[in-house]
């Protein structure tokens, strides 16, 4: 058995309430009017000139084509008002969107190993469950981050401003699917599916430990993560279209779903990696040998190279053909996120890709811990730029509130996960391929 | 000069591992083990050092990588900047996404093939090769150890080998040459 270290639970509420803290902050340094963007603008201004120039010829080519407008150059302001409102909430929706896909990144990880029956991973399965015991509290935070952000509380779906629709043609025609009702509504079945899997998925675990004459609960497990994963795929896809896609609600793309999944899909081996690795040097898993750290290691070699597969595909072809309605997406990300746009496939790749490759590496520990944490950092920055280019647009910045959200949801998490873990022990004994699993040698 | 080697057969894979083993404690020399399949650990019973042949198809895959880009930016970009269907060929970079399906075919294209031409040539394949079969029965059912006698007690030899379970035990006079 497991039990939580006082360590442990201190430094995830000392994270919890840092992040808070910061996280508060950021909300309260919003500016609440057009008067505090131009004096802040100005105060920003006064540091470098060159920028200032070039910031002021901007606005007179925006006031220039907005002469019939009202506002006149307040109209540039107002834009930058609603972009720094939006800072705090997107970095808060950013970081609990990771957080939460970790945990289903491993939900479907956990179906797959019971679907393929596969032999190896067994001795990892209560290491799964307890970091999907995140998707209860992550999944509650989400909906109602969702129905906040879908009943127009903040402005992060342009979709939802009715106003917005009202002189929108291309909103309007989308608002069968695109309104906060139906969006609740998908919402609940999506998070009701997965965590009704993820309920009995356990709750079989657990009985097969104490029963496994027969393998009635284990033959159980193996056809609902069959059901599950069919399920899985289509929520997947439209939660994707849903909670991240629809920030950008006049671009479409048919690949998204799966360039999502391939996201969290390989966030959430690299988390089950770096559990494994971190619970065996604290001794509470020496049934792990390493073949176990290096198979793990090889999924996530090749996943990352799957998310890169996608990624690309999805880039190469809107950039070959180029057409307006739909390149506008990369344009405001290569021009206004060019680092972490093209650093994520540098952290997401390129370092997976050359620190992964050597089979000896996979079995070192100390590797496979430091590619995690760079994947991890990567699909941060990949959701990061999935995210903020339609919320806060260029005035993205890494800052306050962004390392609060993150570190907010980080305590969160490991709170959350390592508690589960106290409740069961880290063997899930009833398993049939149980001794095979232990027995893994690559 | 002609050397004296000993030929043991066994039939079974389980077997052949523990004579192989036992052989090593003894301090023996193994020539060569024919198989007729691929005996899972049999290169680590033996001793024999781990194969390189990955380490080359990286580097056949990084030449592969350098051919394409040079080829492509010597064609596309430096050679005869076309403006074709408006796609800037005014640097590699600018263009790079169009050419990424040919440079990592032609990764995969040179790491492939040449890591499969350097296995014929380090492992000794072509066409009209003569097999070097000492027994017919090694490509059906049988597994042969070749155990190097030169320096040994025969008698001994073939006595120690029977008892690791070899059904059959041959003394063979062999020319230097044709090994």
């Amino acid at each position: 058995m497991y039990t939580l270290s006082n360590r442990l639970r201190l430094f995830s509420f000392i994270l919890m309430i840092v992040g808070g803290i910061g996280l508060i902050y950021g909300f309260l340094s919003t500016p609440k009017s057009v008067e505090e963007v131009k004096e802040m603008m100005a105060a920003h201004d006064a540091h470098g000139g060159g920028h200032g120039d070039s910031h002021a010829k901007a606005e007179a080519e925006h006031g220039g084509e907005h002469a019939d407008d009202a506002h006149g150059g307040d109209a540039h302001y107002e834009h930058t008002l609603h972009q720094l409102q939006n800072k705090p909430w997107a970095s808060l929706y950013v970081a609990a969107f990771f957080f939460f896909m970790i945990a289903l990144g491993v939900l479907a990880f956990y179906a797959i190993q019971f679907a393929s029956q596969a032999g190896w991973s067994p001795v990892l399965f209560r290491v799964m469950e307890a970091i999907t015991a995140y998707l209860v509290p992550g999944g509650i935070i989400m909906f109602v981050i969702l129905a906040l952000s879908g009943f127009h509380v903040n402005h992060l779906f342009v979709w939802a401003d009715p106003e917005v629709v009202a002189h929108d043609k291309l909103i309007q025609g989308k608002s069968g699917w695109l309104n906060g009702t139906g969006l609740m509504i998908r919402a609940a079945i999506f998070l009701g599916g997965w965590l009704f899997y993820r309920h009995f998925a356990v709750k079989f675990s657990r009985k097969q430990d104490e029963d496994s004459e027969g393998n009635k609960w284990y033959k159980k497990s193996f056809k609902w993560s069959a059901a599950f994963l069919v399920f899985f795929i289509y929520t997947e896809s439209m939660m994707s279209w849903d909670w991240i896609m629809s920030f950008d609600p006049h671009w479409f793309s048919t690949l998204f779903g799966w360039y999502v999944f391939a996201s969290l899909f390989v966030s959430g081996i690299t988390v089950i990696a770096l559990m494994t690795i971190y619970l065996k040097s604290k001794g509470y898993m020496d049934f792990v040998n390493n073949s176990h750290i290096h198979d793990l290691a090889k999924f996530m070699f090749g996943i990352s190279i799957f998310w890169t597969y996608l990624w690309f595909s999805q880039f190469m072809l809107i950039w070959y053909s180029n057409i307006p309605e739909e390149v506008t997406y990369f344009i405001t990300r290569i021009e206004d996120y060019k680092l972490p746009f093209f650093g994520m496939l540098v952290m997401n790749f390129i370092f997976p890709l050359l620190v992964l490759m050597n089979s000896d590496f996979k079995r070192v520990n100390w590797f496979v811990v430091m590619s995690g944490i760079i994947i991890l950092c990567g699909h941060y920055i990949d959701i990061f730029n999935m995210v903020m280019p339609a919320t806060v647009g260029e005035s993205w910045f890494i800052g306050l509130s962004e390392i609060s959200a993150v570190l907010l949801f980080l305590g969160l998490f490991l709170f959350v996960v390592f508690t589960a873990l106290t409740k069961a022990p880290l063997l899930a004994k009833g398993n049939p391929y149980l001794e095979e699993s232990k027995h893994f040698h690559y | 000069m002609a050397s004296k080697v000993i030929h043991a057969l066994y039939i079974d894979d389980d077997v052949l591992m523990d004579a192989v083993k036992k052989v090593r404690s003894e301090h023996y020399q193994i020539e060569e083990i024919y198989t007729p399949f691929p005996v899972h650990g049999l290169d680590k019973a033996m001793g024999l050092p781990h194969t390189r042949l990955a380490i080359t198809a990286f580097m056949y895959g990084c030449v592969g990588l350098t051919v394409a880009i040079l080829m492509m930016n010597f064609i596309m970009i430096e050679d005869w900047p076309q403006n074709i269907g408006g796609k800037p060929s005014f640097s590699y970079i600018e263009n790079m996404p169009a050419f990424v399906p040919i440079m990592f075919e032609l990764t995969v294209f040179f790491a492939a093939h040449l890591m499969v031409i350097t296995f014929y040539m380090r492992s000794k394949l072509w066409p009209f090769k003569e097999a070097e079969n000492p027994d017919v029965r090694t490509t059906d059912d049988h597994f042969l150890m070749e155990v190097d006698a030169g320096s040994h007690d025969v008698d001994q030899l073939t006595n120690f080998l029977g008892g690791t379970g070899a059904v059959e035990i041959k003394v063979i006079d062999k020319e230097d040459d044709n090994h």
